[in-house]
């Protein structure tokens, strides 16, 4: 049964206050109609998983200036200045990530693990809080997995019945997220009769997608 | 020849063919360029992508393949693209040759500091603190001192990026190398003293009886 909806309805879905993952690097990757219709619908008090918040009128970086964004967990805010600025102001509250770690906690979310053991941050103020652990004369930190309400995905081409393929590296967090969120939500480039993907070709299979939005633009 | 140049090309000798390489953003991304004739390595951008290279050719630009910055780039034949934990687990999970990062400090223990200056700039990590914790091997491309404020210090005093010891540091003036011992000067280069290096190093260099220049034309 096909899952296409429309825009609105399936956005109408996403409570205030919701913990969104959104797909995307710097706004490639990133799902541009879900974002307008988050904002169209004036949601606020959100929650964003992501890897970056793009820039300022880029992406989910148009949610942070839109001030509907309560906290951020990301890797990167560099290319941001608003979103520094008010994690600096104390308007939003931004957790920093190290990518990797991110990319992982996000996997295990969606994986059915508490959390995976990395090197990465060990002596580092990425350390501060977190269980140290020492594996065969090799440090590692436990970073517990992230899972959210929402996972809002940029597909390539999808199915009606929601396998999606994804492109290049607009891949990037998409199919990880997929796993890691109650409800899924995905906008494809172009959406094709069951059977015109290959199941070898498809990354994220249909049971994960709740919803399909058609895209008419590309990122961001 | 300018000073970014200079590094650029002395990292530049460090790769060797076959290569998976990650070139951090700023000077480390003009290494590319430099590569020696015959030298083919693969560059790998931790947002999905080994293969990448430069766009093609104007208009050849592709949405849905860019650098780690968000700008376009081209792919080599051969390239492969994939998710963000296949990403990090090949910079992870020790099949990343080099990576090539850029520097705020780097101190007497060969430890990293390159993602914040506190109060002042809060990028974030980004990959910086796996590529240095995961890669076989870190070289920091940085420009010696800031405004003649040495960047080689004692003790870091900016948060750490890794507390593994990165294993080379090419500057400008000098290329050199963190050890067990303390940081060992490899080389000058063309034109500089030892005298010229230690005056702008806050750390006390290891200088062997004989120092070469960099082999750089």
């Amino acid at each position: 049964m096909s899952k296409v909806r429309k825009l609105e309805e399936a956005v109408a879905m996403i409570p205030d206050g919701a913990v969104l993952m959104i797909g995307g690097f710097m706004g490639v990757g990133t799902p541009p109609h879900l974002i307008d219709e988050l904002l169209r619908q004036g949601k606020r008090d959100l929650t964003v998983i992501a890897n970056d918040t793009a820039r300022p009128t880029v992406g989910i970086g148009r949610l942070v200036s839109a001030k509907v964004v309560r906290k951020v967990i990301a890797s990167h805010i560099g290319t941001n200045s608003e979103t520094q600025r008010q994690m600096i102001a104390g308007e939003t509250v931004v957790e920093l990530v190290p990518q990797g770690t991110l990319a992982e906690r996000v996997r295990a979310g969606g994986f059915g693990l508490g959390g995976v053991l990395t090197p990465t941050g060990v002596g580092t103020v990425v350390e501060d809080g977190k269980q140290r652990i020492e594996l065969d004369g090799k440090v590692y930190l436990l970073e517990t997995a992230l899972k959210a309400d929402v996972a809002l995905i940029a597909a390539k081409r999808a199915d009606y019945l929601g396998n999606l393929e994804y492109a290049l590296t607009a891949r990037n967090f998409n199919p990880l997220m997929a796993m890691a969120a109650e409800l899924v939500i995905a906008e494809a480039e172009d959406i094709v009769p069951v059977g015109v993907i290959p199941p070898d070709s498809v990354v994220t299979p249909n049971v994960l997608v709740d919803c399909l939005v058609a895209k008419e633009r590309r990122h961001g | 020849m300018d000073e970014k140049t200079l590094i650029a090309k002395r990292v530049a000798l460090e790769l060797q063919a076959g290569n998976l390489v990650n070139l951090g953003i700023g000077l480390p991304t003009m290494v590319a360029a430099h590569l020696p004739a015959g030298v083919n390595v693969f560059f790998q951008s931790e947002n999905g992508i080994v293969g990448m290279a430069p766009v093609p050719e104007a208009g050849a630009e592709n949405e849905d393949l860019s650098d780690a910055g968000g700008s376009p780039i081209g792919a080599v034949p051969g390239a492969a693209s994939f998710d963000s934990a296949m990403s990090f687990g090949l910079i992870r999970g020790g099949h990343l040759d080099v990576t090539v990062l850029g520097g705020l400090q780097v101190d007497e223990e060969g430890r990293l500091a390159n993602w914040m200056v506190p109060g002042k700039m809060v990028p974030g990590m980004g990959g910086a603190m796996d590529l240095v914790s995961g890669a076989k091997r870190v070289i920091v491309a940085m420009q010696h001192s800031a405004k003649g404020t040495p960047k080689i210090v004692k003790r870091c005093e900016l948060p750490l990026t890794s507390v593994r010891r990165v294993d080379l540091i090419v500057t400008e003036l000098a290329v050199i190398e963190p050890t067990d011992k303390g940081l060992v000067l490899k080389e000058v280069a063309p034109g500089v003293s030892v005298a010229d290096v230690q005056a702008l190093t806050g750390a006390e260099l290891i200088v062997p009886a004989t120092v070469p220049t960099m082999p750089i034309a």
